[in-house]
């Protein structure tokens, strides 16, 4: 049985200090901080004047989209690296980012129209930025069955990379598409150049559940990622122990 | 003397439609799917309701995405067999040329298909086309490039894949849409005979796009060749 | 001063496993390389990092110094044979091969297209579609069609596979007219006796490793068929 580097890959078992801890400290303060996040913004959130109750998925929406703007954005990164550096591990951080951005995507598009409801009256509507979440989802969606329809490795990471790629340029035409479409979505009103007008602790309540959501999405790439590394691993172990060199 | 960019590219394109006049059978299959499409999509609306002229930009168009994927699907197939690309690869053209080869290509096959596909729906619908037909045929044009540039990529990479014919739409139709979005609503301005200088900015988008994938695909079909 | 053909520690693995492994060798002008070995050695992968169809994993493949695949000129003195035909089943005999000529931008593509068609014995068959033909006129036209540009290097893949004797005979009477002219072929077969007609070296590849390389010269044939059939049949 060789443990010879055949390709510079590794075959050999992870070494202790590779492997993932078992304490994920960073998964655990991540689900902390968004129970706090919810906490505040159910109890201790004043309720706004126009919009009810309902205004309060604001706080998870936003975020969440926020965070799978920056899954995708690091998908189409790593799609870059893995192109012009061939480095494998690109490629998982893409497969993982990938994974953990449709998650937050599905939380997007399935907020959306529970406030959507009680405020326009409708499930649905098409406005800038669900049209363009939905359409996100399609990419990212089709970005994973990509992947699961081709089995040669290093294929599936140029192919994926070349789709990543692709759909980041994609973007900007979505979004010009959808701005020239009449919208109904309000104003985002914290990311105006002056102040926000926003009510202080309305603001508070937004930026607690901004960063709570980014370090959960953030510690669960980084979880996904390890378990790429394992699976990896692994199934470098079954190919190579399959032969008797 | 090795052939330049454009003149190889032109040499692959006339391979692929010396092969696809030799058969025929495709383009006419595809021209039957699109104006059947066109057919039914009037029976599936209550036209007192909406009027043709309403309907029209929505049904060329959607008509024309799914047309345009068929016309997609059998880009690459005829390379695979008997690795018929092996000797594209071997010799030595450039693998982008292969690329704008197979685009242009497919460019004149769904032209081909538009050129068919407009007045059938001037004549199913009643619509008066005459005097638009001209930059209708122009507006399918710069869509057709759009389409046929991240179709005949896409067609590359879902040739190799285990579920090719699902892949292919399942990838391109998100990045149709701008095309599609651009070419219908400059296609309404143009039947409801208002100025065209209100479709522009549509038509700005379709030319961004094409600009934009033409070249980005070029770019990125070598990566999606055998290692 | 750089060889026309060149491997030097070239490796390639497909997941995981080396379908070449470690192989080096050289080959000069007017030298045509027999190359053995039972199935799954690694001979097609081999021929095809020649080619410059595959990257290699590490170490390097060159023809006249250049690795072929990032350079388009070294290209265009290379012909390959391989399995399957390469070839449009729809388009005839003469698209095939006028197509051909024009990828290698030749000047006229009509006499070099009736030329190649001519030597391998195709010429009445020039304007049937491939696919119309038997196996062995696509293997003649596939031949055809690596020839039609003058290779000065030509990689061929068990070529006489399905060829008749009126075929076999055309592309040995052409193998040594190319050698003969200058350039320098590496062939890959299972008949020991094809092989070493036209060979001035002989080598064994087994496992993705070259074991055996010498010139053809020091080789007496029985004995030589004799060895290679204890060496891949003794191993695993």
């Amino acid at each position: 049985m060789t443990s010879a580097s055949f390709g510079g890959e590794a075959s050999a078992p992870l070494s202790v200090s590779q492997r993932a801890p078992l304490f994920d400290w960073l998964f655990v303060v991540a689900v902390i901080g968004m129970a706090m996040a919810y906490v505040r913004a159910i109890f201790f959130t004043p309720i706004e004047a126009l919009q009810g109750a309902a205004q309060k998925i604001y706080y998870l929406h936003v975020p969440a989209a926020l965070s799978a703007y920056i899954s995708l954005g690091v998908v189409a990164l790593t799609s870059i690296v893995y192109l012009w550096l061939g480095d494998e591990r690109a490629d998982r951080l893409a497969e993982s980012a990938g994974e953990v951005g449709l998650l937050f995507l599905t939380a997007v598009l399935t907020t959306g129209p529970l406030w959507g409801k009680p405020i326009w009256g409708t499930w649905w509507t098409w406005d800038a930025r669900l049209t363009l979440t939905l359409f996100l989802w399609f990419l990212t969606a089709g970005y994973l069955v990509l992947r699961g329809a081709v089995e040669d490795r290093a294929m599936r990471a140029r192919y994926s990379a070349v789709l990543g790629i692709l759909a980041a340029l994609l973007i900007p035409f979505i979004h010009l598409s959808v701005y020239l479409f009449n919208t109904l979505h309000p104003m985002p009103i914290v990311l105006k150049p002056e102040k926000p007008s926003m009510p202080t602790e309305m603001l508070v309540t937004f930026l607690g559940f901004f960063a709570a959501c980014t370090v959960l999405c953030i510690a669960l790439i980084r979880a996904r990622y390890r378990y790429g590394v394992e699976r990896d691993a692994l199934r470098e172990l079954e190919s190579a122990g399959g032969e008797g060199y | 003397m090795r052939p330049g960019l454009l003149a190889s590219a032109l040499v692959v394109a006339r391979k692929d439609l010396a092969i696809e006049f030799r058969t025929r059978t495709a383009f006419l299959a595809v021209l039957m799917f699109a104006i059947l499409g066109v057919a039914i999509f009037y029976f599936a609306w209550d036209v007192t309701a909406v009027a043709a002229i309403d309907l029209a930009p929505g049904v060329l168009w959607v008509i024309f995405t799914f047309s345009g994927l068929l016309s997609l699907q059998r880009s690459f197939g005829v390379e695979l067999a008997d690795r018929a690309m092996d000797a594209l690869l071997l010799s030595p053209i450039d693998r982008e040329a292969i690329f704008l080869g197979k685009a242009l290509a497919n460019l004149i096959f769904v032209s081909g298909i538009q050129l068919l596909t407009i007045p059938s729906v001037g004549l199913l619908y009643n619509l008066p086309l005459g005097h638009a037909l001209p930059i209708l045929f122009a507006i399918a044009l710069l869509a057709a490039v759009g389409l046929v540039a991240v179709g005949t990529l896409f067609s590359a990479m879902a040739a190799n894949t285990r579920l090719a014919e699902l892949l292919l739409p399942m990838l391109s139709l998100p990045f149709f849409v701008p095309v599609v979005y651009g070419a219908a609503q400059a296609t309404s301005t143009l039947l409801a005979a208002r100025p065209m200088a209100e479709a522009w900015p549509f038509l700005k988008l379709l030319i961004a796009f094409d600009l934009v994938f033409l070249t980005a695909c070029t770019l990125a079909f070598p990566y999606t060749l055998e290692e | 001063m750089s060889h026309v053909l060149e491997a030097d520690r070239l490796t390639r693995v497909f997941a995981g496993r080396p379908a070449v492994n470690d192989v080096t060798l050289e080959l000069n002008a007017a030298e045509c390389l027999a190359l053995f070995g039972p199935n799954g050695a690694g001979k097609t992968t081999l021929l095809r990092l020649f080619a410059g169809l595959l990257r290699p994993t590490s170490g390097s493949a060159r023809v006249n110094g250049h690795p072929l695949r990032g350079d388009a000129d070294a290209r265009a003195h290379v012909g390959f044979i391989s399995h399957q035909s390469m070839l449009y089943g729809a388009l005839s005999v003469r698209e095939n091969l006028e197509l051909t000529a024009r990828l290698y931008g030749l000047a006229d593509r009509r006499a070099a297209a009736e030329q190649v068609m001519r030597e391998m014995r195709v010429l009445d068959r020039a304007n049937a579609p491939v696919r119309a033909l038997s196996r062995g006129l696509q293997q003649r036209v596939s031949i055809a069609r690596a020839l039609v540009h003058s290779p000065r290097v030509l990689l061929l893949d068990e070529p006489y596979t399905g060829l008749d004797a009126l075929g076999a005979a055309a592309l040995t009477e052409i193998l040594m007219r190319l050698r003969g002219d200058g350039a320098t072929l590496v062939l890959v077969t299972h008949n020991i006796n094809e092989g070493l007609a036209v060979a001035s070296h002989a080598a064994v590849m087994h496992g993705g490793r070259l074991l055996r390389l010498e010139r053809r010269e020091a080789l007496d044939s029985v004995s030589y068929a004799e060895e290679y059939r204890e060496l891949v049949g003794g191993v695993r």
